[in-house]
Order: structure tokens, then sequence, then C-alpha cells
């Protein structure tokens, strides 16, 4: 019976030539200086420090702008795809201002949702003050479309405790950090030389440029994927030999995210992590204030930092939004040195602005290797839509984790993977 | 159920085979305007979205075309095409199968049990029975996932600890979601554990439902008891246990949440991938909806003929009796 509707239907859509449903594309939007302007920021683990700073933008806006009231929902960071396909598909019932992260940014570029704001960011008083990388992860195709609100950057930690137990130093180099991690476990067997994963991406991307490689390369309009050149290949092999029996099992490793190896560490499990300065609430409460210390990760030689990857998230506005001029000031608000500088107390988020990190780094030692491995240069992911695709479909992940069981050879895994990137660079 | 089968049964000899169409006539109308409703809401909820996805399946359908930024293309069978041409999806189909497999025989045959145990038991231990049964049923899918990856968990979990302490030394740290094998396994006990209440409380019904006469006069006529329960009992619940297997089949080839959350969406490698799983990586998450429908057509399509399949081979075998 289905069956046959189904056929029904086949035969209904080929021959009515029924196409799916497409919203109009979006409205032109306004500048309407009076009314209620919506706002969607992400939630958080532990959300009032960062409510109690907004809230104190948002008066401070209200203040400013008469006839105007702020009203803010809170997405959660899981099921932020549902929530702005819907605005993107439905754009009467999207916000005028929304947080989202660098790394989606392509593919709402695409959807054609977020403004063009670069003159917006060129004529703002900070505007000069953006750090040029973080400002890179704004921009597709030369346009900025969103205010860089925050970055996160990682670093090695280390504890501090183990090391001076075992005579150990932190490691000078990439090579160096593979002996200092195998010697953690040989004197500790019940410890992880150094906890990362099969699925933690954002520390795997540090060896594969440190050693020369890169995920893709740009050529013309198109993209290619790079990931089967020999320093590409030589990178990945270094970090999946983390995951070995001798550092960090597979067994145990293999499958692990960033939060989950963060977590290994927080747990005491491991002498060493990939985390980020975000990471810093959930290493102190976990009782390890005092034993433990952070360096940048160093590259392949002595004296140099592994290029980092430039996560963060942005400010962007919507262009279907009514109050478009509102919408930006409020944005730049958010992101003004002052607010930045709040927004690091309440929730340690690194800051976006040059001078606000020169300041803070000189206030808190914290700080340091995660300027310092800013500002020896960060990279980031290909600025194209098939980036979130290739991260949904867990391309990185699947060849990292093929090399460290020994199911492939490093030439073979990241083979696959290049093709699997084409693939979806090809659309 | 069990009672209405019992009716029929001396049928075939006494209705002449002229009786069945003419009863059709005289009902048809009245039937069709009882079915009405059923067959506009069955049209709203699932005719309706069932074309939508094959629409979609036809085109080049991403977050793009979708939000209007872009232009449909339409694709054709193409989405399909290269669905099937890829050794990833049938080595995932394949896998999905054999999990779907154990999952239903497991649990229709814990269930069953159950219900035969309980069928037998005093009140009390019934009822405990029951309240256990029914928690399982009633806790949600992702709660249950995290409780049993914490029951197994490699350095905390309970069942290392209490394996290590009972002398099995070697447990101590094992990994029980590293293996592709030991992982599936893991899932496949916690959706039996989470699906067996269900066909242990439609057994039971069946069960209590069979006139203690029935088999009275069984043994009387000098049956043991596994020839009662083979030759009487067991026909008398078939056509319990035909929907509690179709409906088994279903959940269990769909199975999402557990993969998802016990081997961290897929497993080392994508070797615990299971077709919604697939769907949702490959297509969903990457915004791809033209190929996910296209899987979504595919599933659905095993998923009718494997219950059209088993519906008909039931019914060939009850109908000689």
């Amino acid at each position: 019976m289905r069956l046959r509707m189904i056929a029904a239907g086949l035969a209904l859509a080929m021959a009515a030539g029924c196409a799916p449903a497409q919203s109009g594309s979006t409205g032109e939007g306004g500048d309407e200086r009076t009314g209620t302007l919506r706002v969607w920021l992400f939630d958080e683990a532990n959300r009032n420090p960062k409510e109690n700073v907004v809230n104190e933008a948002i008066a401070e806006f209200e203040a400013a702008h008469g006839g105007v009231t702020v009203d803010v929902q809170w997405v959660p960071v899981e099921s932020r795809a549902d929530k702005f396909a819907g605005a993107f598909n439905d754009p009467s019932n999207a916000p005028d201002v929304a947080e989202f992260g660098n790394t989606d940014l392509p593919g709402y570029v695409e959807a054609g949702a977020f403004a063009d704001l670069t003159t917006e960011v060129e004529g703002w008083k900070s505007g000069a003050d953006l750090l040029p990388d973080v400002l890179d992860t704004a921009t597709v195709d030369g346009k900025v479309y969103g205010i860089p609100w925050f970055t996160g950057i990682r670093a090695l930690y280390y504890r501090t405790d183990v090391f001076a137990e075992l005579g150990l130093e932190p490691p000078a180099t990439l090579a160096e950090l593979t002996g200092t991690a195998r010697a953690v476990r040989q004197a500790r067997p019940d410890m992880y030389g150094i906890s990362v994963g099969g699925q933690y991406v954002y520390a795997m991307l540090p060896f594969l440029w440190a050693s020369g490689g890169e995920l893709a390369r740009q050529e013309g309009d198109g993209w290619t994927s790079a990931l089967n050149s020999p320093e590409a290949r030589q990178g990945v092999a270094a970090f999946a030999e983390l995951i070995a029996a001798d550092i960090c099992p597979p067994e145990q490793c293999a499958n692990l995210t960033g939060t989950q190896s963060v977590q290994a560490f927080t747990g005491g499990k491991a002498a060493m992590t990939i985390g980020g300065d975000f990471n810093r609430k959930a290493v102190e409460e976990a009782g390890l204030d005092g034993k433990y210390a952070v360096v940048p990760l160093p590259g392949t030689e002595p004296g140099s930092i592994a290029p980092a990857f430039a996560g963060g998230n942005l400010l962007g506005v919507f262009g279907a939004s009514e109050r478009r001029g509102l919408a930006v000031e409020f944005a730049q608000l958010l992101a003004s040195p002052g607010y930045q500088a709040k927004m690091y107390a309440a929730m340690g988020n690194l800051p976006t602005l040059a001078s606000v990190q020169r300041e803070l780094a000189g206030s808190d030692p914290f700080l340091t290797p995660f300027v310092e491995t800013m500002s020896a240069g960060t990279r980031f992911v290909p600025a194209t839509p098939a980036w979130s695709k290739i991260d949904a479909q867990g391309v990185l992940p699947t060849a990292v984790q093929r090399i460290a069981t020994g199911e492939q050879p490093v030439a073979e895994a990241l083979e696959n993977a290049a093709q699997q990137m084409n693939d979806a660079f090809a659309g | 159920m069990a009672t209405r089968e019992l009716v029929p049964a001396p049928a075939p000899v006494a209705v002449p085979p002229s009786r069945r169409p003419r009863r059709g006539r005289r009902d048809g109308h009245p039937a069709a305007l009882y079915l009405a409703p059923a067959a506009v809401l069955l049209l709203g909820v699932l005719a309706y979205p069932i074309y939508q996805l094959v629409v979609i399946s036809l085109y080049d359908y991403g977050q793009a075309e979708a939000a209007g930024n872009a232009p449909l293309v339409f694709l054709g069978l193409d989405n399909y095409a290269e669905l099937l041409a890829r050794t990833q999806f049938w080595v995932v189909l394949a896998k999905t199968i054999g999990f779907a497999a154990v999952c239903v025989v497991g649990s229709l045959f814990l269930g069953t049990a159950l219900a035969v145990l309980a069928s037998r038991v005093r009140a009390v231990p019934r009822m405990l029975l029951f309240l256990a049964a029914l928690g399982a049923w009633a806790t949600p899918a992702v709660a249950g996932s995290y409780v049993w990856l914490f029951l197994f968990d490699a350095d905390f979990g309970l069942v290392n600890e209490v394996l290590a302490g009972i002398g099995f030394e070697a447990m101590a740290g094992h990994s029980w979601t590293f293996g592709t094998y030991s992982a599936f396994g893991l899932v496949a006990l916690e959706v039996i554990w989470c699906s067996f209440p269900f066909v242990l409380v439609t057994m039971y019904a069946g069960i209590k439902g069979i006139p203690d006469e029935v088999i009275e006069a069984a043994s009387l006529d000098g049956g043991s008891w596994p020839r009662i329960a083979t030759s009487v009992i067991l026909p008398m619940l078939r056509p319990l246990l035909l929907i509690a297997t179709i409906q088994s089949i279903i959940w269990d080839f769909k199975v999402f949440t557990q993969i998802y959350v016990m081997t961290n969406g897929g497993g080392v490698a994508g070797r615990n991938l299971v077709l919604n799983v697939y769907a949702y990586q490959q297509a969903f998450a990457g915004q791809e909806y033209g190929r996910g429908a296209a899987i979504g057509v595919v599933m659905t399509l095993i998923l009718l003929s494997v219950t059209a399949l088993y519906v008909r081979s039931q019914r060939r075998s009850v109908e000689p009796t």
C-alpha cells in the first residue's frame, strides 16, 4: 500500500516536475532606529557570568538608544545547526545579531543570510586593532561577515608535579614531546604520557602545519586537498604516533574528542594535554591548581611554536534585519575593548583586539603562552562551505584512527581522506 | 487477539468459498467511511512526508538551496547512483542488518522468556519484574546509553571493577567500546535492555489471554509441557509475536541514539556506523539534504520489503492450520 503510494508520489513528482520547497531569497532589510533588537548568543555550561556582562552591555545600549529594547535568546551550541537553518529558511523569524563559530561561517555565507560588514568593520574605531589572523577567520572571498568577539587558542598543558618528580623538562620540539610522553608512561604506567584523541582534530592540525603540511590549497575558484603531500603525511603520522600503547593506548584514546582529552587530564589520568585558554576553569576546578603549567605547543625546531588553529566566535548581522544600524552598533559594543576585557574576566575568553590582549597578558601570566602562540601566527581551516561537510563526515578523525589502529598505513589513509575532501570540495 | 484466532479455526471447513467477496461488497462503503479519518491522517503524516522525501532525493538540495540562495538542480537518480556506488554504504548496510538481527532476536527471546516467567510466578516477584522492565522501558535512550557507558567505562566502570575484583585482573582498564564486535555487542545489549519490555508486556498479555480450558484440554489429552508450549501456546501467540517482531525490526534497524552516544558517533574510524547514523553523518550534519533523503528512501524501501516478506511468510504458515 505504502509502496504504491511512493510509486504514485514518484510518478507525480516526475510528471508535475514538482520541486522541493525553497524560501524566498532574503529580504533587503531596513534601518529602523527603534523597536526590539533580537540577539542570539550561545548558551554556556555556566552562563551566569556571560549573561551578567551581556546584561550590562544591554543596559548601556538601551540607555544610549531611546525606544530600543534588546531581546537575547540563548542558543544551545549542540542544536545551533537546526536553529540557524530555521532562521535562514524563514528570515522573518531570524534575529538581528547572532553569535556563531568561525568554522560555520562559509556555510552561513553560502546560505546568504549574513550581511557584508566590511565597511562597518573598517570604519569602526577598534577595527584596526583586530588581530589580522583573527579577522581572516571572519572573511570569505575578501568580505568580512562578522566581528570577531573572542578567540580560542590551544597550547600544551602539563603537570608540573609529575614533571618535577620524574625530572622532566617541558618539550622544546614536537619530536621531544613524543619522547617526553613516552618517558612519563614508562615511569607512571597508570598515566597517559599525553591525552589526545583520534577525534581531536584541533590538536592534530598544529602537527600538520608545523611540519609544513596543509589541509587544502585554493586554486582559482576551487579547493584541492593537500593531505596527501609528504609534509602532511609526516605531520599526521607524528600526531598518530601519540595514540600508541606506550603513550596513549588506542583502546582508550583512539576515539577521544577534544573535551574528553582534556577531561582525562583534569581527571589526573594524563601528564600532558593540548587544551585551550577556555579550559582553565575546568582544570583548576579539578584541583590541579598549582600543579600544572602551560607552554606554547612547540614546533619542529627548538624555539619555534607550532601554528595553532584560530578558533573563535563572531558576531554577525542578519541581512534581513530591519534594524541594521542598531544591530551593527550593538555587535560593536559587545566587541569593544571594555566588554572584551569584561568577557575575559567572566568567561576566560581570549580577546580579539591586540591592545586588550597585551594589557591582559601583562596582568595575568596564565595568558602569556596563548598570546605567544597567537603572535607566532595561527592558521585556519579552508574557508569554504565544504569544510563543515568534511568536518561532519569525520574525514580527518577517520584517517587518524585508521593510522593509529594500524588499519591502514599513513599514505593510504591520507590518500582516502584527500579523496573524500576533494569529493566535498566538488560539491 | 488470541481469542479471535480461536474463532475462525473451523472456518475453512464450514464456510463456502463464495462468502468472502460477498461480504466485501456489502461492507465496502461503511468500511471505507470508517477508514476515512485514518486515511486522511495517514495521508497527512505519512504519505506527504514520504512524497517530500522522494522529491528532495531527486535534487541537489543543501542549505543554500533550502534558503533560496542557490538555484535548484534536478539530479534525477544521481543521488541514488552515487550512494549505491559507494563501498562504505554496503558495508554499513550489512553491519546494520547484522546488528538489527541480533537486537531483534535478543529482545524477542528475552522478552518472551521473561513473559513466560512472569506468567508462572507469584504476584510480588511478578510486580518487581514488571517494575524493573518498565523502568528500563521508560528510561530515555540518551540517559540509558550514558548509564551503560558509565557501567562499562574502561577506568571507572563498575563492570571492570567487579571483573577485576573477582580475579579477572586483565579486565582492569579494558575498553569495551574499542573493538568492532565488542562495541556493537555493548550497544546491542543496551538496545535489547530498553526494547525487551515491549515484548514482555505484549507476550504476557498474550499468554494471559489464552483460556485455561485450552491448556487443560491439551494436558488431559496427554500433551507434555514442551509439546503444549510449541503446539498450543506458541501458535496462539503467533499474531502477537508477529507484531512484536515487526516492531522490533523497524526499531532496531533505525537505531540512532545508542550508537551515536555510546560509540562517539560511529566508533573508531567509523567501524560501528549503522545506516541511520551514516545518513546523519554523511548528509544531514553536512547539510546535504538531497543525499540524506536518498538514504532515507532506501531505508524505507528496505524496511517495507522486509516487513512485507515477513508478514507474508507468517500468513502462509498460519493459514493451513
